[in-house]
């Protein structure tokens, strides 16, 4: 961070450093860059930790009840460096919970919302900027319950990151189910009150606060995305969070929302009844289907702008990109009994949301559809962000195909819990998100810090990631078809999975190593901080609005008032000499009339 | 570098299709690799007379592998061709095709619509159209299931037919059913959610305390193989292993004297750990 950050006010008193500026500045500050760049740095952060929680998963399905090397024996010293059948539970659901929660989430709508939003609509920061501060200071309590659990009884909440009751509803059912399981429930709410306070901004920012000329189909597919994310995350959130405090009360205070009459758990009789365990399905994935657009949408943004600027090209039927992701978000909404076909749902229910299901692949295709043609017939430059933005289209696919075999419902009777679906969510999430949001660091490097990311360097980490993600995670779907169940400690003990051993071991072993090539990132990623070549106001001759503000921009974004005279996906128009036309650049006429 | 770029991306296509082809022609073991893939990477063997969900699935994979393929080599060609490095024409200056959108738009509907509708009367067989008796009755179960941190709780009716009665067989995680015929099975929970899975019958359907649920199945083979727990339910929800086995219909009557009379003698205790 440079130091152009430098609140107006206190110019005149910057000479001396004062403890009281320094907060507010960097730490306590309202500036949405500094609130994006806060939310980059704490995500990244538990992306290492997520990471290392995956790597604990692979090493129990590779080697099963082996000690684990080098760590082992200082995690679980009791065990003599083994991972105990109860922490593989903890293992699978703090996995899934950290990535989810803390990483996919707030990387994409509090880094690259707050960064991109007002710098993209020509406006000087956020409409609430305190609100926007608050919203970044509501994860720490989140960072605080989730790392907390790891310290309770069982070592970590250990229910899924779904967290279905009863398990998850009774203090008795799980060595985890009693104040980790408790403290899950708060990070989770927690979460949930920082995202809404991020909605309600992104939501009147983007309305309010476009540029002169910003019209709504001039925005970037980037702000559309995060537009409609916001949109998805005020109405979902709140039957999250009502979830949440029932689940609360159920397990504080004896309500009994989810749970029946007459249960008996590790043989004492429950007291509370007459709820229902598929309430809270119904409740969570009505929230957590939306949710899982909420983690790809604004990668899809952010890909359609890398995709226009290195294929030198208009972006392919911007319009129906706009409808498309409005399609999504609409039936976002009325598929989410998909993660329900074999609950004990309603299976009349089950059919109508095959349909639904179904048709939201349309709006899947349309999208990728019209992404290969932005690349058709352009002059594509193979930087790093546009090999990470075309694996993003390459592994989206395999993701959305993958979708269709699960929204079949008789199909899903096979594979569902099984490797299949955990293949097909870390297509979407990991090879799609994940790479989209590393294609979209080394793109806005330049604008958030001024300096460049080493190019070579990101070459070999995208190679090398790409490869060892398909090692990883295409064999899932083999080990699905064969039945290989999700969230099992040890499936070799089965008859039926005994032969998929070896296979395991060769998907750990590009697990591992794809986990050790994020080290050339991280070393890319801080050299390049301090000692990267400085970047200018628009190193890759992109159209955007924030490409015109300087690098890094001070604070209130623009040293002039942005006009807004077309799309940003004007490459390789004939109305100019370049091969690109900044969104501000007055039109050709206007500039003849002047000269 | 645009060329290896393009290469790197065309290997998705190939090694995807590659994957899957050798596991459904199990073409593993793989000989000479570090990594030794037994043979059987592919659905576990099908013991019932239904094979439509397998069915199902292939008619989906070759739907979704024409996808697949036709849009890797799409993005190979194109990568290839307009490698701004080495493509000397302007560059296309396009902003969509209002006939391309509704041609792709059009196209995949009606296709998902297809594959939505063709599903149907398998999930309706699967989980609404109950077996009936000659009658037209629908056929009780042969056993009920409960499932229970973690294991299986087997129940027979016995003489009476009748389930909850002093004539029931219980056993605990040995399932035996008759081959041949139409196999009710209701299953319960007495504690948290588990999911009641039998990789090869193609069933799998979650047991929930306070619901009482049916599944039906029409085994054609004899043997044992696995049931499996597929719902997360607590610390020890990778060890709840229960096995079914098909039997001849006199093997299967003397299996169940035989285990009734041992009942009888151990005095209606449950079998606690047997395994
Ligand atoms: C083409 C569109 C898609 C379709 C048709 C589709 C369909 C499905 C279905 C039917 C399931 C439930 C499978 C089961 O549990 O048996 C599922 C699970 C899941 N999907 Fe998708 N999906 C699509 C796209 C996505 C996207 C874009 C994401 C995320 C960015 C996503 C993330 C997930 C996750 C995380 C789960 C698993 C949740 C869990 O059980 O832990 N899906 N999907
Ligand atoms: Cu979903
Ligand atoms: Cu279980």
């Amino acid at each position: 961070m440079s130091t152009t950050t430098i609140d107006s006010h206190t110019q005149a008193a910057a000479d001396e450093m004062t403890v009281g500026h320094f907060l507010s500045t960097y730490v306590f500050s309202k500036d949405h860059k500094v609130i994006g760049i806060q939310f980059l740095f704490s995500t990244l952060i538990w992306f290492v930790v997520g990471g290392m929680l995956a790597l604990g998963i692979r090493w129990q399905l590779a080697w099963p009840w082996s000690d684990m090397p080098i760590i082992g024996g200082m995690l679980f010293p009791e065990q003599g460096g083994q991972i105990a059948p109860e922490f593989y539970t903890v293992l699978v659901t703090m996995h899934a919970t950290v990535m989810i929660f803390l990483v996919i989430i707030p990387i994409l709508a509090g880094a690259f919302g707050n960064f991109l939003i007002p710098l993209m609509i020509g406006a000087d920061d956020m409409a609430f900027p305190t609100l926007n501060m608050l919203s970044y200071w509501f994860m720490w309590p989140a960072f605080f319950f989730f790392g907390g659990a790891f310290f309770c009884d069982g070592h970590g909440a250990a229910a899924g990151w779904t967290s279905y009751p009863p398990l998850s509803d009774m203090t008795t059912s799980a060595p985890s189910s009693g104040a980790a399981q408790t403290l899950w429930l708060l990070g989770v709410t927690t979460v949930g009150v920082s995202s809404m306070l991020g909605s309600v901004n992104y939501m009147t920012t983007i309305i309010q606060m476009r540029a002169p000329g910003m019209t709504m189909f001039r925005l970037p597919l980037t702000i559309w995305a995060m537009f409609i994310t916001a949109l998805l995350q005020a109405f979902a959130l709140p039957v999250l969070t009502a979830a949440g405090f029932m689940m609360l009360a159920d397990r504080l205070i004896g309500t009994g929302f989810f749970l029946p009459e007459g249960l008996v758990v590790n043989n004492s009789p429950m007291a509370a009844g007459g709820g229902q365990p598929l309430l809270w399905q119904h409740l969570f994935w009505f929230y957590s289907h939306p949710a899982v657009y909420i983690m790809i949408l604004p990668a899809m943004g952010m890909v359609s702008d890398i995709l226009a600027c290195f294929s030198r090209k208009p972006i392919f039927g911007y319009k129906p990109m706009v409808y498309s992701i409005c399609g999504i978000a609409g039936l976002g909404f009325i598929v989410w009994g998909h993660h329900m076909f074999v609950s004990g749902m309603n299976p009349g229910l089950g059919m109508t949301f095959m349909v639904a299901t179904m048709m939201i692949a349309l709006p899947s295709a349309v999208k990728t559809f019209n992404w290969l043609g932005t690349v058709y017939g352009g002059k594509v430059q193979f930087t790093t962000p546009m090999l990470f933005a075309l694996s993003f289209v390459s592994m989206f696919v395999i993701g959305g195909l993958s979708g269709i075999f699960m929204a079949a419902t008789p199909v899903d009777i096979v594979i569902h819990d099984t490797y299949f679906i955990v293949a097909h969510f870390h297509y979407v999430l990991f090879a799609g998100t994940a790479m989209a949001v590393f294609g979209s660091i080394y793109f806005w490097f330049p604008k958030m810090f001024g300096r460049m990311m080493n190019e070579t360097a990101g070459k070999i980490h995208f190679a090398l990631t790409f490869i060892f993600l398909n090692g990883t995670f295409f064999t899932m779907h083999i080990l699905g078809v064969g039945g290989f169940p999700r969230r099992l400690a040890d499936p070799y003990h089965y008859p039926t999975f005994s032969h998929l051993l070896t296979m395991n071991q060769f998907m750990t072993v590009c697990a591992i190593c794809m986990v050790a090539v994020q080290i050339i990132f991280a070393v890319n990623f801080f050299y390049s901080l301090f000692w990267g070549p400085k970047a200018g106001r628009n190193p890759w001759r992109a159209n955007g609005l924030e490409w015109q503000a300087p690098s890094p921009p001070g604070h209130g974004n623009f040293d002039f008032q942005p006009i807004v005279y077309r799309g940003p996906y004007e490459y390789g128009s004939p109305e100019t000499e370049e091969d690109f036309y900044p969104q501000t650049m007055p039109p050709k006429q206007d500039r003849d009339n002047l000269a | 570098m645009g060329r290896v770029w393009s290469i790197l991306f065309l290997t998705v296509p190939i090694f995807g299709v590659w994957t899957f082809v050798s596991a459904m022609n199990d073409w593993w073991p793989m000989s000479g690799g570090s990594f030794a893939f037994s043979s059987g990477h592919w659905f576990p063997s099908l013991d019932v007379s239904d094979h439509v969900k397998d069915h199902l699935f292939y008619v989906i994979l070759y739907l979704t592998g024409v996808v697949f393929i036709g849009t890797g080599a799409v993005l190979f060609w194109i990568l290839w061709r307009y490698d701004g490095a080495t493509n000397a024409d302007p560059v296309v200056f396009s902003h969509g095709s209002h006939a391309l959108e509704v041609i792709w738009s059009i196209l995949p509907a009606v296709v998902l619509l297809f594959i939505a509708i063709y599903q149907m009367d398998a999930w309706a067989g699967a989980r609404m159209r109950r077996p009936t008796m000659a009658d037209g009755a629908i056929k009780p179960p042969l056993c009920r299931v409960t499932g229970r941190q973690f294991e299986w709780r087997i129940q027979y009716p016995g003489e009476d037919g009748r389930l909850d009665t002093p004539d029931d067989l219980h056993v605990l995680n040995d399932l035996h059913v008759p081959v041949d015929e139409e196999i009710v099975i209701e299953i319960e929970s007495m504690d948290v959610l588990h999911s009641f899975f039998l990789p090869n019958m193609r069933v799998k359907q979650d047991v929930v305390p306070g619901m009482r649920q049916y599944v039906w199945f029409h085994p054609v083979k004899e043997g044992v193989s696995d049931i499996v727990c597929a719902e997360l339910c607590g610390w020890g929800h990778y060890k709840m292993r229960g096995r079914i086995t098909v039997d001849n219909a006199a093997e299967f009557d003397r299996w169940y004297s035989a285990a009734y009379a041992e009942q009888e003698t151990s005095q209606f205790s449950l079998p606690e750990e047997e395994e």
